[in-house]
């Protein structure tokens, strides 16, 4: 159909085509993105939890590497959102689709049931591909069993899981001599009944007077109405609450505690951002406590702040929900220059033992025998007063009132950690 | 424990009439049509998510009002453009128009809002404790859920048995050629109570949705529930549908409220398995925890005693 063209012609485009690609083929590699895949809800029950986290990695990929000439020589970070709607086989599936597509590590964090699928997932396709190896970083899930019996040698967690955190709460409620009986309520699922678990062996061991009066679950992002739930608290004379509740299940629980009036200090791990600040508003001044990482207001240094103020000018409806996510990035980068390679065994290599100074000025460290990260922890207080930096744009945020050091947060590691071959 | 019960009730009885409200839609809908409404709870969602626009410029009054009649005219709309069209081929083809049509207003809705909760907040006026029992308010949003619910439920009583149109309406479920003969548009009747039901849909969703959240999901935390309800109430049946929607809602309320389990089953019958039993989260079970079960469990008793429901009445 068409006229093929003379056999030199042909020669002298190919001797073309071939030199142009060889001129240009090690500036495109160097410049091949490091794609990161996030395996987070997007849509569904949690979005606003998933979607705030991935415009903060995001942000801070630009911000702090890819504006300053990308990592590893030039290369760019990619952060790519795959929802997964919280559920455990919608991320299954997003693991596959991401290393399918050449992506050699994973962000997760919402949800420790989704963490541990993706754990034991990347385990086994470790094990059967070698040499297309996935890391993954944990931000956020915080059951403790994934840095214990469940342990795997790719998987980093770069939080304090729920018994360390536990640990600090049940010091700092032993510590108030008026609260005797404490009613916990969680999410039915592995993280909320580990939180269960740790309160009712943590909180009793504290004092002699201090009791659980309550310990109940509810389906997870499923109940709207916590009214009957509040119900029961008010009814079992508890003077204190304990919750892990997170996203849209610490919304609920929060509007259903202002509404009723509930006059109760209530201790959690994730009961600010993404909505719950502004619908505890008046109604929890100086009574919701949350056991965090990352120090809160004041903020002790300048690059927390700068940080903080440019997000806040890029998302104005937005604000920086996980500061760890800057921390595993972080990390992450370091690991990848230490190693000067983004291979996912050099990298988990490099990772091991490392330490970082985060943008707060808080030493963190990444302990090799589990590859849990130990930071100090923060107990803070939702209130207006002496808070620079709100949250929801509701004038309301949280102070730091406590600290705990590095050295006081570590336990025992029960790790029997199965290394690849070097 | 009596306070805690007393505020199960009340709360029952609140989630009772807000789903009262959204199945009588249905009732309507199917006594008149015999269609089962799938894209019912997506009216519903479209009546918060309409409150919620309509509110940012004209306040919450006016949002109140507006947004059940745009909901209404929307589902008129539907059925005359939509069911009317696909009548001819049965039942089963409504159903599946009603089918794609949830999903395409879920889409919408993502599409047009976003996906994040929206910001839907009870207005000021209302926004306040109305009494304190045993150390907990009770809002004065949820009394007014309850005034406006049973409101909703005399009117359309009243409406229904006492109106002249109310009378037609009635006549054309039941002999709609002889209701045609007498000159009357029953065609344009049956788009009248489509209207009627999604509009009741729409407030529904206007009043639940600064308390249950206004979200891409709440069609769907709803929907599979309404059909039980309608179900149990029996088909066509409104008394039916108020008692079923009622029961529902108490059972569920009493069910979280209350602290058994099959620790307590187990205890009464001498049993005990040791903690690392296989079938140990069966043993652990408490009744607060199998509660969002009870009304499908509730509705597979109810099909195999009773079929007809409550009070069912229509058959064909």
């Amino acid at each position: 159909m068409f006229c093929t063209p003379p056999a030199a012609l042909r020669r002298i485009v190919l001797a073309a085509g071939l030199g142009l690609s060889a001129l240009f083929s090690p500036l495109t590699l160097a410049q091949e993105p490091i794609r990161i895949a996030f395996i987070d809800p997007q849509s569904g029950s949690f979005a606003a939890t998933g979607n705030s986290a991935y415009r903060v990695l995001s942000f801070a990929a630009e911000h702090f590497y890819n504006s300053k000439g990308g990592v590893l020589g030039g290369r760019r970070l990619e952060v790519v959102a795959l929802d997964n709607k919280a559920a455990v086989a919608d991320s299954q599936l997003q693991l596959r689709r991401a290393i399918s597509e050449g992506m050699q590590f994973v962000f997760s964090g919402q949800s420790s049931a989704v963490a541990s699928a993706l754990s034991t997932g990347i385990e086994r396709h470790n094990e059967r591909n070698p040499d297309a190896r996935v890391l993954l970083l944990n931000y956020a899930a915080v059951d403790p069993v994934l840095t214990e019996d469940a342990c795997s040698f790719w998987h980093f967690r770069f939080d304090a899981h729920a018994d360390m955190k536990m640990a600090v709460m049940a010091d700092h409620i032993a510590a108030n001599p008026a609260i005797t009986r404490v009613y916990v309520i969680g999410q039915d699922y592995s993280f909320g009944q580990a939180v269960g678990a740790a309160a009712a062996r943590l909180l009793p061991a504290r004092r002699a007077d201090l009791q659980l009066v309550g310990n109940e679950l509810h389906p997870i992002g499923q109940v709207k109405d916590f009214t009957p739930y509040i119900s029961k608290i008010v009814a079992s004379g508890a003077n204190a609450v304990v919750t892990g509740n997170w996203g849209a299940d610490m919304v609920a629980l929060a509007r259903g505690i202002a509404d009723a009036g509930l006059d109760l200090p209530v201790y959690t791990f994730y009961a600010a951002y993404d909505g719950i600040t502004r619908t505890l508003g008046e109604a929890g001044r100086n009574r919701i406590h949350m056991v965090h990482n990352d120090h809160a207001n004041p903020f002790p240094s300048d690059e927390r702040r700068d940080f903080t103020l440019a997000f806040e000018a890029a998302h104005p409806e937005l604000n920086v929900t996980q500061p760890r996510l800057v921390n595993t990035l972080m990390m992450l980068v370091q690991a990848m220059e230490a190693a000067g390679s983004s291979d996912p065994l050099q990298v988990a290599l490099a990772l091991e033992d490392s330490r970082l100074t985060t943008m707060t000025g808080e030493q963190v460290w990444m302990r090799p025998q589990d590859h849990q990260l130990f930071a100090p922890l923060h107990v803070s207080v939702h209130t207006d007063e002496g808070i620079e930096f709100d949250l929801d744009r509701s004038g309301f945020g949280l102070r730091t009132v406590h600290t705990t050091p590095l050295e006081e947060t570590l336990t025992p590691s029960s790790c029997q950690m199965q290394r690849p071959a070097p | 424990m009596t306070d805690a019960l007393l505020f199960a009730t009340l709360n029952g009885l609140v989630t009772g009439l807000l789903l009262f409200m959204l199945a009588s839609g249905v009732t309507l809908i199917f006594s008149m049509m015999g269609v089962l409404n799938f894209a019912h709870a997506s009216f519903y969602m479209l009546g918060a998510y309409f409150a919620f626009s309509l509110s940012q410029p004209l306040g919450f009054w006016p949002a109140l009002l507006l947004a059940p009649l745009l909901t209404g005219v929307l589902g008129a709309l539907v059925e005359r453009h939509g069911l009317r069209h696909v009548h001819r081929h049965g039942p089963v083809a409504e159903l599946v128009l009603t089918f794609g049509l949830a999903f395409l207003i879920e889409e919408l809705v993502q599409l047009f809002w976003g996906r994040a909760t929206q910001d839907f907040r009870v207005p000021a006026l209302l926004d306040f404790p109305l009494f304190t029992l045993f150390g907990q308010d009770f809002p004065a949003w949820r009394a007014f859920m309850l005034l406006l619910s049973l409101g909703i439920f005399a009117l359309l009583y009243a409406g229904l048995t006492r109106t002249r149109y109310g009378l037609i309406l009635r006549a054309a479920i039941t002999h709609p050629q002889t209701v045609a003969n007498l000159g009357h548009n029953v065609p344009r009747i049956f788009m009248l109570a489509f209207g009627v039901g999604t509009g009741l849909a729409g407030l529904a969703g206007v009043i639940a949705g600064p308390v249950l959240g206004t979200w891409p999901g709440m069609a769907a935390s709803l929907g599979s529930l309404v059909f039980v309800i309608v179900v149990i109430g029996g088909l066509g049946s409104l008394t039916g549908a108020f008692v079923a929607a009622l029961l529902i809602g108490l059972l569920q309320s009493w069910a979280i409220a209350s602290s058994v389990g099959m620790a307590d089953v187990l205890a009464l019958l001498g049993l005990s398995f040791p903690p690392d039993h296989p079938l140990r989260d069966l043993w652990r079970l408490t009744l607060p925890q199998v509660a969002p079960l009870l009304p499908y469990l509730l509705l597979v008793l109810m099909l195999l005693l009773r079929p007809a429901g409550l009070a069912g009445n229509r058959e064909n």
